[in-house]
């Protein structure tokens, strides 16, 4: 018998008494209340309170903002898919510190690896837990992108903000490649008090823009 | 009411100076006491050890003692073993196959209460000073016991009772919610761990600077007690029924038995 | 269904790291004896148990979301074969291969085989129990192959040649001057000047792996959940130890209990819910992972997962037992248990310590293996674990369950029965008879005589020797309670019952 129908007929025995499968009582929270504005100020915190840097700023305020924070970059890499009008504040078409990646033109990890920062765009973002959820959309890219880099910039769009966990998970195909960053990289191995900084980027820029 | 009562085997045996206080309680507040002759002990040491077998007959006399007997509610001055009889009696009756002991048990659990339960929910008192007289001009820091507090979900019900005794001074304990150690036979089979579980709780009752320590479990207490007794302490432990039923007439002793005066007390 | 011949008899025990080797009084004896043990452990789990209390008294639905996520379990164990053939088209589907494991050994050969047919002899791996309990590092290690932990407390372990002793926070027992000490002496090219700050040791360990990670082409990891309806797999984690092991290398190879699947994607934003606050404290955990297969162009391109048995069918079979499967390796049982915090994890032997650990070993082993069947003895029974349990697993039900399985083990077996099989014997006989209790309370002024003038006794012979160690017993009263009853109680006249209620506004 293979190891697959023998594990399958342990477990069907050990089921003999073929106990009933309970109804799920989904009683929990499955929408909040809250309006744009709380819904910010709640990111916000919460984003704050893991040390992420967060500016809240006008749709046309964020060229400037990024431009702002990639100031010390030597380098940085953006998804082909960002939305072009967000990298205006920056030397225009022919900024040499800019790299471009995508799954069909990916860079190398070594490249990657000496690569100051990365700028990219987000799926949803969760207000009452300070998350981002990343589903490697074309403004996000590929995974790697926003993992080596030392510094992350996202940017998250205003109507793309949800209250609780439940509302953003039904927006999202759970079959992409999906990454949920709350924060910078983090670690609580050491007599449990929480530390940031650690392998993940350890610098996260958050821009909501509305 | 008719009000049966459950001593329970350590206080009938070891402090019976609680169910007295607790008969006193409620014969204060106007209610009848029974004492069901047939009782012994709700059997919670055989089943917590693992001796369920040995568990049955234990569970099955008390059943009998308490669903031949007409009363309106059953109350013990125990916390842990009101909850063997709410929880514990029905589960061994189920496992070893017994339907009728089953039915029977559950019926008996369902009109049992911890005493403060059965003083707070049935019998509206929320003022012992003012509804039962109770006095007790001394410094008392609170124990709450694990399976009062887990199992029968009592939250600050004795907290309050105490606190509403004329005259107390209480002090609150640091890290009361963790366990003292007792655990049964735990106490024996992991003597270590539960010693310094022990150590840790005596530490704290003596940063209170009371002069006792109150809870609703004689097990506890006795474990507690045993405790600071060992470590030279002049701290002492007291069952929360002893100290209701204490008044300025009749006092409880702090530290030993409380004296049951029969004599007429002019206030 | 058809039987064939040979079908397997239930139940088939787990082999690997889960047996204490020791009874479990006997290490945490060893275990107390270290000062500096308790005092990290008190440090550290009182620490967490401040961070869990607050960001889940946050949560208004924290009960509802127990609730869910304990029936989700439940229903998961009573359907699990029809979820994983479920699990393994959609997996499968998605350009994942899937390999079925027994046994711990079965597993590691697995692995190790799929190392090999990569030519590789170094790996990453992420912090994962199923990989520790089948002891793959150590079997991987026999085979020429190295595994490097990158998650920073494992790194701490295997970096001191130590054991887990949590399986969160695997060095828990260490505070940050041991650590520093730790990486001073085995971390190669370590800055002499390394401080024990937190943030410092963290640093430490990035520079130490960072090279690891960019060049690794196989990682191993574990799963916290896997989506049955679409073959998803997810990894819990704060560092980003889990992204760069999940991301940039060419093969994954994961490995995981029978047990972690979740019926749909649905399933998944309670559990993400539950997870991080009970784990780590956090309203969310930094990263999480999630994966479906191969994503062309991102990600390894060979994804392998391990579906691992060895003795969860057995749990599984235990009716009163098998929710101990429900577990998500939270740890918040063991954060909050006083005996945990006082003997910490080295004392249960097996890689699951505490008090999941405490019914989940002897159920996945047997309670019959090596010295398991002193693990469900090592609670007070106090229920904080069922407390703090996300998915309601009721911990002291199941000890006291495995309790009776062990004193019924036994039952017909010893020659001459223990001093417990004795005493709870009589015990039996004098406690199911209000007289038989009655007249044995005559003999009380005998204790009282025993006691002596202190009114206390300081000694007791055998099993009961352990109590003595520490307490003393009060003298006895000179007569029962039963005895004052019946001799001295008089009830009131109804009359003379000073309802005091009723005398309120006299009241002095």
């Amino acid at each position: 018998m293979s190891a697959r129908e023998e594990i399958l007929e342990r477990i069907r025995t050990a089921l003999k008494d073929s106990p009933v499968a309970p109804e799920i009582p989904r009683e929990y929270r499955a929408a909040s209340q809250l309006d744009e504005e709380a819904l910010i100020e709640l990111l916000v915190d919460r984003l704050i309170d893991y040390k992420a840097q967060v500016s809240v700023v006008d749709n046309a305020e964020v060229p400037a903002r990024i431009a702002e924070l990639l100031a010390d970059a030597g380098s940085y890499v953006v998804p082909t898919g960002l939305d072009a009008g967000w990298l205006t504040g920056l030397e225009l078409e022919h900024d040499s510190r800019r790299r471009q990646d995508s799954a069909a033109a990916p860079l190398s990890v070594a490249e990657l690896d000496g690569i100051d920062a990365v700028v990219t765009g987000s799926a949803v973002a969760v207000a009452e837990t300070g998350t981002i959820i990343l589903d490697g959309s074309p403004n996000q890219g590929r995974r790697a992108i926003t993992l080596v880099p030392d510094h992350h910039i996202c940017i998250v769009k205003t109507t793309d903000i949800t209250g609780i966990l439940p509302e953003a998970m039904r927006r999202i195909d759970g079959t992409r490649p999906l990454t949920m960053i709350s924060g910078p990289s983090a670690t609580s191995d050491i007599e449990l008090e929480r530390v940031e900084g650690v392998h993940g980027p350890r610098k996260l820029d958050v821009i909501i823009a509305r | 009411m008719r009000i049966a009562l459950f001593a329970t085997c350590i206080v009938d045996a070891m402090y019976p100076a609680t169910a007295r206080a607790t008969v006193k309680i409620l014969e204060r507040l106007g209610h009848e006491v029974v004492f069901p002759s047939g009782q012994a002990c709700c059997g919670q040491m055989h089943v917590n050890s693992g001796y369920l077998k040995e568990a049955v007959p234990v569970i099955a006399n008390h059943v009998a003692a308490f669903d031949t007997e007409d009363y309106d509610v059953a109350v013990a001055p125990s916390g842990s073993c009101v909850a063997s009889v709410k929880h514990q009696h029905p589960m061994v009756a189920r496992s070893c196959g017994d339907k009728h002991l089953e039915t029977r048990a559950t019926a008996v659990g369902a009109k049992t209460y911890e005493l403060s339960e059965l003083l707070v929910d049935v019998l509206g008192v929320t003022d012992a000073g003012a509804q039962l007289g109770s006095y007790f001009p001394h410094r008392v820091t609170y124990h709450p016991s694990c399976h009062g507090m887990r199992l029968l979900r009592l939250g600050d019900r004795q907290a309050r009772l105490l606190g509403s005794v004329a005259g107390i001074d209480m002090a609150e304990l640091p890290e009361a919610d963790q366990c003292c150690g007792f655990g049964g036979t735990f106490s024996m089979k992991n003597a270590d761990v539960s010693s310094a579980m022990l150590e840790d709780k005596t530490a704290n009752i003596m940063t209170t600077g009371a002069s006792l320590c109150a809870g609703g479990d004689a097990s506890c207490l006795m474990h507690i007690g045993g405790g600071l007794s060992r470590q030279g302490s002049d701290i002492t432990t007291l069952h929360l029924a002893e100290i209701l039923a204490s008044t300025l007439e009749e006092p409880a002793s702090v530290t030993g038995e409380v004296r049951i005066s029969t004599g007429k007390a002019t206030r | 269904m058809s039987t064939y011949l040979g079908m397997p008899s239930i139940p088939v025990y787990g082999t690997g790291n889960l047996h204490a080797s020791e009874s479990f009084p006997k290490a945490a004896h060893r275990e107390l004896g270290n000062a500096q043990l308790r005092a990290n452990l008190g440090h550290a789990t009182h620490t967490i148990r401040d961070k869990r209390i607050a960001v889940v008294s946050e949560l208004p639905d924290w009960e509802q979301l127990r609730d869910a996520g304990s029936a989700i379990k439940e229903s998961v164990m009573a359907r699990l074969p029809e979820l994983l053939e479920q699990f393994e088209k959609t997996f499968t589907a998605r350009g994942g291969v899937i390999h079925w494991a027994r046994d711990a050994t079965e597993a590691n050969e697995i692995v190790a085989g799929l190392i090999r047919e990569t030519g590789e002899t170094e790996v990453v791996k992420i912090k994962s129990m199923a990989t520790q309990e089948i002891g793959l590092n150590e079997y991987l290690e026999e085979q020429g192959i190295a595994a490097f932990e990158t998650d920073l407390a494992e790194l701490i372990v295997q970096l001191d040649h130590d054991k887990p002793s949590h399986i969160l926070v695997p060095a828990i027992h260490k505070n940050r001057s041991q650590v520093r000490d730790i990486f001073l002496r085995e971390m190669e090219g370590v800055d002499p000047d390394l401080t024990n700050e937190p943030a410092r040791l963290a640093g430490a360990a990035r520079a130490h792996l960072r090279r690891k990670f960019l060049t690794a082409k196989v990682a191993v990891s574990g799963a916290n959940f896997a989506l049955a309806d679409s073959g998803t797999l997810a990894v819990v984690e704060s560092e980003g130890n889990g992204r760069m092991c999940l991301t940039l290398p060419e093969t994954l190879i994961t490995v995981m209990g029978v047990e972690k699947l979740l019926p749909t994607w649905q399933d998944l934003e309670v559990f993400m819910q539950l997870l991080p606050r009970s784990s780590t404290g956090e309203r969310m955990n930094p990263y999480t992972s999630l994966w479906t297969g191969v994503t062309e162009g991102d990600g390894p391109q060979n994804v392998h997962l391990v579906l691992l048995d060895n003795g969860r069918s057995a749990a599984l079979a235990d009716e009163k037992g098998r929710s101990a499967l429900h577990c998500i390796r939270c740890s918040a049982c063991m954060n909050v248990c006083p005996v945990y915090e006082r003997t910490g994890g080295h004392a249960y032997g097996s890689t699951y310590p505490g008090p999941i650990g405490a019914i989940l070993s002897p159920l996945m082993t047997g309670i019959q293996a090596e010295e398991n069947n002193s693990l469900p003895y090592a609670s007070s029974l106090c229920g904080a674990c069922y407390d703090a349990c996300p998915v309601k697993i009721n911990i002291p039900d199941i000890l006291v369950h495995l309790r009776s399985v062990d004193v019924d083990s036994k039952r017909g077996k010893k020659k001459i029965p223990t001093q417990m099989d004795v005493g709870m014997n009589a015990a039996s006989w004098a406690l199911s008879s209000g007289k038989r209790l009655g007249l044995l309370e005559k003999g009380l002024p005998l204790g009282r005589l025993a006691a002596g003038p202190d009114k206390k006794i300081t000694k007791l012979p055998g099993i009961a020797a352990g109590w003595t160690q520490s307490r003393d017993i009060p003298a006895p009263p000179s007569q029962s309670f039963r005895d004052w009853w019946k001799k001295e109680h008089r009830t009131p006249e109804p009359d003379a019952a000073p309802a005091a209620s009723q005398d309120q506004e006299n009241q002095p």
